[in-house]
């Protein structure tokens, strides 16, 4: 385990989320096709990690899954009738202008959790991911690898059944990723159906469950992630994992 | 060394002279609770329309950024309209009291506060807005986060408002009949002084307003500057 982990709180299991279903979706931008037609279901439980060259759609992927845009034509679905709890990690954190715990006391506020109760579980949650130090620092002074964790102990405060995560290591330091993706492992033992975009094939290597990878706007291949590092099926796949430069 | 307006504005101080203090006294009381009401309403009216896309809006943004340049003597042409025996609150009285130059004064600044604001508020929801619609928050719910978040600029707007409140002569000389006790302010003795050719004390009421607006302006920066280090 890594040095920041503190088992403090209750470790406890959250329902597993529904399936969520892409059905032929394609999302434009000025007549210009961004992303699709995509169809996929994620299943299982992850962590599904979203690959591809710059510019292939992943981070519109994630944020059509999130409801933050809406697809141009098709429908996005999560099999039940309720959308699940769900949170999302941007590649550049976005903290308020105030300290990491009211920060997180705020994303609590927002979720009305009692008054009486936000303190509490703002340190547990600060200790959680290696933050107590800097319980009264401003969010923004903070490291950027503090940052990023302190969206992740922010998340982690939403109890989501799905985290998007949007390249959360792609401006750090080896220390400050590792510390990152152990925290997706937290995230991923307590029940949290993680989808992380990434185009570092280690970091995926490290962490998928199964691979969903596009190029050109399109999901060229969705696979268990043993399958895709031994035997992609799609010649884009096959040549991105050759470290052959795709478009 | 009478004529020195600087002599007369330092005697004018040291002597603590009752009629000049009183007429400091009500400047400041006025502009700033203008300043202050107009705030309270300004503010979130600007973090609405920054917020809200509704009907109208760009309609709006034109017409709180033109009325920052209302000109004081139209404002209180407005409000002595309203005030006047005949006019809709005649009732109340109010014309020729400070009650009327605050009003004037509010008339005056809210404009510049909300269009300020609102500029401010908008720029910061650009780069908060996805992630206040992944925490799940409503437009109502970020309007008192976003004004909280833009609070050192907002210091800084509040500012420009109280500088154009404590600045103006030509709403609360209409409105308050510059009326010697009552509705005599920095500004309006000025205007009177320099009527009556006693430049040096006009001159001397000149230099003590200038030296009050800089020192709330130094006190408000300073106290930002301290919050700012602290919290970042």
């Amino acid at each position: 385990m890594t040095s920041f982990h503190v088992p403090r709180l209750a470790s406890f299991i959250l329902s597993p989320p529904p399936e969520l279903c892409f059905d032929d979706v394609t999302f434009n931008h000025e007549d210009k096709v961004l992303l699709g037609p995509c169809s996929f279901t994620l299943k299982g439980t992850g962590p599904t990690l979203v690959m591809g060259p710059n510019g292939a759609g992943k981070s519109l992927l994630l944020r059509l899954s999130h409801s933050l845009l809406l697809p141009t034509q098709g429908q996005i679905t999560w099999s039940g009738e309720l959308c699940p709890r769900q949170a999302m990690v941007f590649q550049q954190p976005v903290l308020l202008r105030r300290s990491a715990v009211a920060n997180l006391i705020h994303a609590l506020a927002v979720n009305n959790v009692p008054r009486r109760k936000r303190v509490k579980l703002a340190h547990d949650a600060l200790e959680r991911f290696g933050l107590i130090a800097c319980c009264n620092t401003p969010a923004r002074v903070l490291s950027g690898g503090e940052q990023q964790r302190l969206a992740l102990a922010r998340a982690w405060l939403l109890l989501p059944q799905i985290l998007f995560l949007d390249e959360p290591t792609s401006a750090l330091d080896p220390a400050a990723i590792k510390a990152v993706e152990a925290a997706v492992r937290e995230f991923h033992q307590r029940g949290t159906r993680i989808v992380m975009t990434t185009h570092d094939l280690h970091q995926a290597k490290r962490l998928a469950g199964d691979i969903l990878f596009l190029s050109g706007g399109k999901v060229r291949e969705h696979t268990p992630a043993e399958v895709f590092f031994d035997k992609p099926v799609s010649r884009e796949a096959q040549a991105f994992i050759a470290g052959e430069l795709v478009e | 060394m009478e004529n020195n307006a600087f002599y007369v504005a330092l005697s004018l101080l040291l002597n603590l002279d009752a009629s000049l203090f009183q007429i400091v006294a009500l400047s400041l009381q006025v502009s700033l609770l203008a300043v202050l009401i107009a705030a309270l309403l300004g503010f979130p009216l600007g973090a609405a329309v920054a917020i809200w896309h509704f009907p109208g809006r760009g309609g709006m943004i034109v017409v709180l950024n033109a009325l920052m340049g209302l000109p004081p003597v139209v404002a209180g042409l407005m409000v002595y309209l309203l005030l006047s025996r005949a006019g809709p609150l005649g009732e109340w009285g109010l014309l020729f009291t400070p009650g009327a130059m605050i009003l004037a004064q509010v008339v005056l600044v809210l404009p510049i506060l909300a269009a300020l604001s609102r500029q401010k508020v908008e720029e910061l929801l650009g780069e908060y807005r996805e992630q206040f619609v992944s925490l799940g928050m409503s437009s109502s719910r970020m309007m008192p986060t976003l004004l909280w978040d833009a609070r050192f600029a907002l210091l800084t707007v509040l500012l420009a408002g109280f500088g154009r409140a404590s600045a103006e002569v030509g709403a609360v000389m209409m409105v308050g009949g510059n009326i010697e006790g009552v509705t005599r302010v920095m500004t309006t003795s000025i205007v009177l002084e320099t009527g009556k050719g006693n430049l040096p004390l006009a001159l001397g009421l000149g230099i003590v307003l200038l030296t009050l607006v800089m020192l709330i302006n130094a006190g408000a920066y300073l106290v930002g500057e301290l919050i700012r280090r602290r919290v970042g």
